[in-house]
């Protein structure tokens, strides 16, 4: 999995604005994840414990919002949302569907303190 | 002291896109069309690059080759080397995924001027590549025989990028419970109207319509 690679990055744009922002320290950091990004919040936790140290962001507390994933059948126009396995269309049985979202994969916002 | 809340909304990755784009006008401005071939470990990356540059040989195609491994081995840019064409190695440092810092420091070591074409081979990885825009023109992917038939259902990021498929080792479909049916529903429900082509490596077989459709994409010189 690319975790590591992945929380360097919401380390990088954290600091970024926090530094703008003249931050002392962050509190809280929102991550927006779609349901079909691949991505463990349990390991990107881990990693942010370890890099984060010494940095504005030590001990800042991660948030994961979670969306769902939407799809849309191609044929019918039914818009269903994503359950466990991939499915076809379940009003119509039809395989064409396609993605509406689900790949968000954002850095929403950061409490800081200064 | 005071709190703030400070609003960002920004794509976790966008420094990597930022970067793929930039990779992207070197490709552009060197007029060298671009693949970035993703598949499992063993799907038949390597042979597939070297059946494509030993068939285009007469044709006289210049390919570079970006070679991602997580270890520090040469095999797989050996071959390319042994079949004349130039190859890069790059090694992820046990990282799952090429990313575009790697291949943008890749394409410094590349004579780009000269080249057709260039294909990088992804670490082999069903999940992390399609995480990671590379700047390359096309995602191919490779899905193997005997890997089975339920990966598109498995693994639905990979296949919704893709702009082909190649099934390959086709040779030993009559030896593997492989229900190209079953595969190809999957595929249709993730990417629709996909331009697949079925080959074997092994064999030759199906390179053809593969071929027609790469050359169709080349710089005309
Ligand atoms: N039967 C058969 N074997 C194949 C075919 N294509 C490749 N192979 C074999 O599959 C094995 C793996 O092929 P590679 O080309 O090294 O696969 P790869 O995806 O580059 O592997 P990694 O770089 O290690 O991830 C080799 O033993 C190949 O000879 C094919 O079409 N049919
Ligand atoms: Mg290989
Ligand atoms: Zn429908």
């Amino acid at each position: 999995m690319h975790e590591l690679s992945v929380t360097e990055s919401v380390l990088e744009i954290a600091c970024k604005h926090a530094e703008q922002a003249q931050a002392t320290r962050v509190t809280d950091i929102h991550l927006v994840i779609g349901r079909l990004s691949s991505i463990v919040d349990d390991s990107v936790a881990f990693y942010w414990d370890i890099i984060s140290k010494d940095t504005l962001c030590e001990n800042a507390q991660l948030h994961f919002k979670r969306l769902p994933a939407e799809l849309i059948c191609l044929d019918c126009d039914h818009q269903y949302q994503l359950e466990d396995d991939l499915m076809p269309c379940p009003n119509c049985g039809s395989p064409r569907i396609r993605v509406l979202s689900g790949d968000e994969f954002n850095l929403e916002s950061i409490e800081i303190q200064r | 002291m005071t709190e703030k809340r400070i609003t960002i909304v920004e794509k976790i990755l966008d420094a990597n896109d930022r970067l793929a784009n930039e990779n992207r006008r070197r490709f552009d401005l060197a007029e060298v069309f671009s693949i970035n071939l993703m598949a499992s470990p063993g799907a038949g990356k390597t042979s597939f690059i070297l059946a494509t540059i030993n068939a285009l040989l007469d044709a006289n195609v210049q390919i570079g080759v970006i070679e991602g491994d997580t270890a520090p081995v040469t095999l797989d840019s050996d071959k390319i080397l042994a079949a004349g064409m130039p190859a890069v190695q790059i090694n992820s440092g046990g990282n799952c995924h090429l990313d575009a810092v790697m291949i943008d420091s890749a394409l410094d070591q590349l004579p780009l001027e000269t080249l057709d074409l260039v294909i990088v081979e992804n670490i082999g990885n069903l999940i992390c590549p399609a995480a990671f825009y590379l700047g390359t023109h096309s995602n191919v992917l490779i899905a193997s025989v005997p890997e089975g038939d339920d990966k598109p259902y498995k693994y639905p990021n990979i296949y919704r990028g893709l702009d082909v498929l190649i099934i390959n080792k086709t040779d030993l479909l009559p030896y593997v419970d492989f229900d190209m049916d079953y595969f190809r529903q999957g595929v249709e429900m993730l990417n629709p109207g996909l331009k697949t082509f079925a080959v074997s490596c092994k064999t030759g077989e199906g390179l053809e319509d593969w071929l027609v459709w790469l050359k169709s994409k080349l710089p005309a010189r």
